[in-house]
């Protein structure tokens, strides 16, 4: 099984890197582009455990390795 | 304590040992045990490459579990620059560190402020007095939430904080855009601090400047005074 987490920063957290490139798309004319939020993607392959277990343990773990609640914060799906 | 990716191990160690003439041993991170140390400093450097976040792998060492207790039973921990960001990961310190507003790794020098004398870390110098003292950071830009902060104001945490050459805290000054020029806080109960300017770099005049001493001495005082 392969889980994809996403990672990033909370709404209220300033992102200079993805300001600095929505400005980049603005200035190369892509003028409907309204905000860009940059982030991190983990792509992590399992081994054969119930899907029952991996919902409680992949959340636990991207709390705790993988995202740092204070400034950040995850979406996760199972992509295969 | 010393990491893969430490790189101000052996400076920090020096002006301990030699310039201070204190007594100083490294301690591995995969290491278990403090060796009874008085006071436990986390340098510079990149442990872990930065990987993931700055400290966010090196808070997974075996000695943080001693760290955790020895900090908890009121040892004095100091962490620079990536000690900071350790520290701040492992949530001996309150809130985290985010990019510099200028997306630049910082190698300057810079004026900071000394806010609280009332610290181990602070108690040889005077509120006010300004430190010429270096910076070498890419992540140096101190969030916390608006009512952390509170907190952190109420208890008068902010030990050092980013100021012209006047003292003034201006957002000029503030060079990587911390939240209330924070340059180095303490804990509630005031034995652990982060800082990420270098006062190791400063600490001999052979190399410019003294201004650095403050802290270390701060600290031998307030070990013998203890």
């Amino acid at each position: 099984m392969k889980i994809r987490v996403l990672v990033s920063f909370k709404d209220t957290v300033l992102d200079p890197q993805g300001q600095t490139v929505k400005n980049a798309l603005l200035t190369l004319g892509y003028d409907f582009v309204k905000d860009v939020r940059q982030g991190k993607v983990f792509e992590i392959e399992v081994k054969d455990i119930p899907e029952e277990k991996t919902r409680k343990v992949i959340p636990e773990l991207a709390d705790k390795v993988l995202a740092n609640p204070i400034i950040e914060k995850f979406t996760w799906e199972i992509i295969e | 304590m010393v990491f893969p990716g430490s790189n101000c191990d052996h400076d920090t160690y020096h002006v301990c040992k030699d310039v201070l003439g204190q007594e100083c041993f490294y301690l591995w991170h995969k290491d278990h045990n403090l060796k009874n140390a008085d006071c436990v400093i986390l340098p510079g450097g990149f442990s872990y490459g930065d990987y993931l976040r700055s400290g966010a792998i090196a808070k997974f060492s075996p000695l943080m579990q001693e760290l955790q207790d020895f900090a908890q039973k009121g040892g004095l921990v100091l962490g620079i620059c990536n000690g900071f960001q350790v520290l701040l990961e492992l949530g001996l310190l309150p809130g985290a560190m985010l990019r510099n507003k200028n997306l630049k790794f910082l190698c300057d020098h810079v004026y900071i402020k000394i806010e609280n004398t009332r610290t181990p870390f602070s108690n040889r110098g005077e509120r006010n007095h300004l430190l010429s003292i270096p910076i070498a950071h890419f992540d140096g830009n101190y969030y916390a939430p608006p009512e952390t902060i509170e907190e952190i104001k109420r208890n008068d945490q902010i030990v050092y904080r980013y100021v012209d050459v006047e003292g003034r805290i201006t957002e000029e000054a503030n060079v990587n855009g911390s939240i209330e020029n924070i340059a180095g806080l303490t804990n509630e109960k005031r034995n652990v601090l982060g800082m990420m300017p270098h006062p190791e770099r400063v600490s001999e005049s052979l190399l410019g400047s003294e201004d650095g001493r403050i802290i270390f001495e701060s600290i031998i005082l307030s070990l013998k005074q203890a």
